[in-house]
């Protein structure tokens, strides 16, 4: 085996496992990382889904998960029409409460970047100072299967158009079959693609694809995998393979963002993506985050909501809590 | 203001239809008590919410005999098929009106409403949908063809799953074939009163079951009682080992599901994040106010510190407080009497050298609380590693290796319920056959099914309650020779044979006419009603 060999360093992992970055260092580590049991974490899961979020709570919850959206559009079919709708929306998302919030960020395909640049003009940037980013899907999205300039040329691309954020996928033919080295090689080498013209980087966010790993100890490996190797955010999912987003399978990132912080003081982000429909279903991931990770994660730089459809119902929510009516679909615009 | 002071979430009381007082439930009817009525009130307040009466001797009289009176004219006749028939009844009346008692049993033993609606309750209609599906199986209960029951059951029940452990008791044994007479806990008696009025909603023959009220001299009163052929006691190691002496050489049968001090075995290649929730549900489940908490842990000392930083980071989130909030994760303990004796045992421990430990939390300046406590430092002959504390402390002590773990684990006059942690399952399995517990539970704790047998070894008493082992309690087999007493106990109740026949035509003709047709229309409709009320 070639990849016995150092693979490519990235600071954490240095940090982590020494110098010596070997494929089988990097295996010892992973497989050395606790269990997890699948039951246990779903009831968990489960029971924090119990909550119950109630008037001024579920103002604040309501506001916030519209400033931690990724709103996005993911589909062949996009045009630069379709994303200055969707920039439009993501700048004032309920035209008849101007109250509301924006969100987080846009996130289209690599192509579609200079248009939402262009449509958000002085409103982009970073959405902690209430600005809106671009993120990009890249290395092959969904499914990844490409080589590895692709995967490359593919995302410094979305950087040059100016991305400030990119959504990758690993391989995940690799990693179940076990070469961790390679899947880590790529991080790094996409991390590194990543760096923009000013010497900056554009944030990376690794989408798992939790989905097609299948089990929770594979999740949790995946995990530490993609922030040794530089991940600035772990992702759920692409939306394109079902299961997306469970509650159980971001638990368990959310916890494994909480040891990373434990063992270096470092803060990771986390991503669910795709099935997250309903203000009911985010309050129970506001909850999940409060309570492993605590309030602080609860920022646009730490945690994201990967979402198409939501947006909406979070807006006849928040409608109905300031006027104290239902309202309807036709109350809001589709984009 | 922080989101994670969830805004209030109360539960609203609206479904509960309180009386303001409560008599005896004797022979189908409420009565009254010849002794002293007492107050029941809600630990998280000390608020009266209801008078509730006293049962005397003469009144445990009545409720034996009307007992005996039921079990010879009618529901020892009945078919086991028409017994099922009023067991599933019974069950689908309490999924219906299961907000109103997680409500009620909320309200009356402080425990938060999460856990008696998602707990209790549904856990009580379980197990009699379980023992209703046993009433017409009986020959399969491992006693041989044709089983006989044992006549009147007398069932003395604990304060901590108010409801829950009157469903264990009464389900199989009216499955059975046997009638009853129960005296629930003085601290919460609401629950079975209203259960009363689920038993006459559901048109159940007088007598089969009596539910009596009063402290702990009803209860011996009871047990005592010469028409009484089966005890069946859940509660202190004190009281049970009263109890069998009391009725040693009378002939009755009896079962005791006692005190436990559970050991919760975490090794160092545990599920760490799942056996932190573990321990956490383990000790403060129910504030810690169970028989079979695992109020030892025992952790591999490699891992003890990390075990210990976790577990209280995870404590810092608990919830405490009113436990009709949908929020709260920790409620009232249940009585003063009970939290004196936390804070006794607690005390004792700190004195003999374990160092405490709770998040800060405000506790409400009325009713009985108790903030969620970590012992660290703790050695085996320390109090509380020996005692059952029965409230929300945690003692911790190590161990270095599996034998280690094993004769720690077994080193205590307990034997009911124990936890093993590990991703081994060769190991889980060679350690369960060593551990002396009656419930051993693999990475995960508190779990309970109708199917599965719960019951002790060693001091934590004697007898299974769940599953087959569970209804063959109430049961003996057909060439089994009948006890001495209970021919004086029919003797007794001779008045009772002429009206048998006619009584059991009624109870027969109840089942056909409305379990068949109108029995499912009624069933179903009130259904719909609370539905759209709970919508509301």
């Amino acid at each position: 085996m070639t990849l016995e060999r150092a693979v490519a360093p990235a600071q954490r992992a240095v940090d982590i496992l020494g110098g010596d970055v070997s494929e089988s260092a990097l295996k010892g580590y992973l497989e050395g990382l606790p269990g997890v049991d699948a039951v246990g974490l779903e009831q968990r899961a489960a029971g924090l889904g119990t909550r119950s979020i109630k008037t001024s709570s579920k103002a604040w919850a309501l506001d916030r998960i519209i400033e931690l959206i990724d709103l996005t559009t993911l589909e062949g079919a996009d045009t630069p029409g379709k994303v200055r709708s969707l920039v439009a929306k993501a700048l004032v998302p309920d035209a008849s409460d101007l109250t509301t919030p924006r969100v987080a960020a846009v996130c289209v395909y690599g192509d579609m970047v200079p248009h939402a640049v262009e449509a958000l003009g002085a409103a982009h940037g970073d959405p902690d100072q209430g600005l809106v980013s671009v993120a990009a899907v890249a290395t092959a999205f969904p499914s990844g299967r490409a080589s590895r300039a692709v995967k490359l040329a593919d995302t410094r691309d979305a950087v040059a158009a100016g991305a400030d954020e990119i959504d990758m996928v690993i391989d995940r033919g690799a990693f179940l079959s076990g070469r961790w080295g390679q899947v880590f090689d790529e991080i790094v080498a996409v991390k590194d693609a990543c760096r923009k013209a000013d010497g900056g980087y554009a944030h990376l966010k690794v989408i798992l694809e939790t989905g097609e790993l299948n089990t929770y100890d594979n999740v949790r490996r995946a995990s530490v995998l993609a922030i040794l190797a530089g991940g600035d955010f772990i992702k759920t999912s692409t939306g394109k393979v079902s299961p997306a987003a469970t509650l159980p399978v971001t638990l368990l990132m959310l916890e494994t963002v909480r040891d990373w912080h434990r063992w270096t003081g470092e803060k990771i982000g986390v991503k669910p993506a795709g099935g997250i429909r309903t203000s009911k279903d985010a309050i129970k991931y506001l909850v999940t985050v409060a309570e492993t990770l605590g309030e602080e994660w609860l920022v646009p730089h730490l945690f994201r909501y990967g979402a198409s459809s939501l947006l909406n119902d979070v807006l006849l929510q928040r409608q109905k809590l300031t006027t104290g009516r239902y309202s309807g679909p036709s109350y809001v615009t589709i984009d | 203001m922080s989101f994670l002071e969830y805004a209030p979430a109360p539960e609203s009381t609206s479904v509960l239809k309180l009386k303001d007082a409560y008599g005896l439930f004797i022979d189908g009817e409420f009565v009254g008590g010849g002794g002293a009525a007492f107050d029941t009130i809600s630990p998280a307040t000390g608020r009266r919410i209801a008078t509730v009466a006293t049962a005397d001797a003469g009144d445990i009289d009545r409720a034996v005999a009307a007992a005996r009176r039921a079990y010879d004219g009618t529901w020892s006749r009945l078919s086991g098929r028409d017994r099922g028939k009023y067991l599933f009844r019974i069950a689908r009346l309490v999924q219906e009106r299961a907000r109103e008692l997680a409500v009620a049993e909320s309200l009356d033993n402080g425990k938060p409403i999460k856990e008696t609606r998602d707990f209790d309750i549904p856990t009580v209609a379980a197990w009699f949908f379980y023992y209703a599906g046993w009433a017409d199986k009986l020959d399969h209960a491992g006693l041989g063809p044709a089983p006989r029951s044992l006549g009147v059951a007398a069932q003395v029940i604990p304060w901590n799953f108010p409801l829950m452990m009157l469903a264990w008791k009464i389900a199989p044994a009216l499955a059975a074939g046997n009638t009853v007479v129960i005296k629930p806990a003085e601290t919460t008696p609401l629950t079975a009163l209203i259960f009363a009025e689920i038993l006459q909603q559901a048109d159940l023959p007088a007598g089969v079951v009596n539910i009596v009220t009063g402290a702990g001299e009803t209860g011996a009163a009871l047990v005592a009682h010469p028409g009484v052929d089966k005890v069946a006691f859940t509660g202190s190691t004190a009281v049970g080992k009263r109890i069998a002496q009391t009725i040693a050489g009378q002939g009755k049968k009896l079962t005791l599901e006692l005190g436990g001090k559970g050991a919760n075995i975490v090794f160092d290649d545990a599920p760490l994040e799942q056996a932190i929730e573990g321990i956490v549900n383990g000790i403060f489940f129910n504030q810690g106010q169970v028989c079979c908490a695992g109020s030892r842990l025992l952790v591999q000392e490699s891992v003890h510190d990390e075990v210990v930083e976790r577990l209280r980071e995870r404590m810092r989130t608990l919830r405490v407080g009113d436990p009709l909030d949908k929020n709260t994760d920790v409620g009232a303990i249940n009585s003063a009497e009970q939290l004196q004796r936390i804070t006794a045992l607690t005390e004792a421990g700190i004195a003999e050298g374990a160092e405490a430990w709770s998040p800060d939390c405000e506790l409400p300046s009325e009713g009985f609380w108790f903030r969620p406590t970590l012992l660290t430092n703790v050695a085996t002959s320390n109090t509380v590693a020996r005692d059952e504390i029965f409230g929300p402390v945690l003692s911790i002590l190590t161990f270095r290796t599996p034998a280690e773990a094993v004769a720690k684990a077994n080193n205590s006059p307990y034997g009911l319920s124990a936890g093993i942690w590990s991703e081994k399952g060769s190991r889980t399995l060679a350690l369960a056959d060593k551990l002396k517990a009656g419930v051993i539970w693999s990475n995960t704790f508190n779990k309970f099914d109708p199917a599965s047998p719960f019951g002790g070894y060693k001091e934590s008493g004697y007898g299974r309650e769940g599953g087959r082992q569970g209804i063959g309690a109430y049961l003996q087999a057909a060439d089994a020779p009948a006890p001495a007493r209970s021919q004086a106990a029919l003797d007794a109740a001779s008045g009772a044979t002429t009206t048998a026949r006619p009584a059991v035509k009624r109870a027969a003709k109840a089942v056909a006419k409305t379990v068949t047709k109108p029995a499912a229309k009624a069933a179903a409709k009130p259904a719909k009603t609370s539905t759209r009320k709970a919508a509301k």
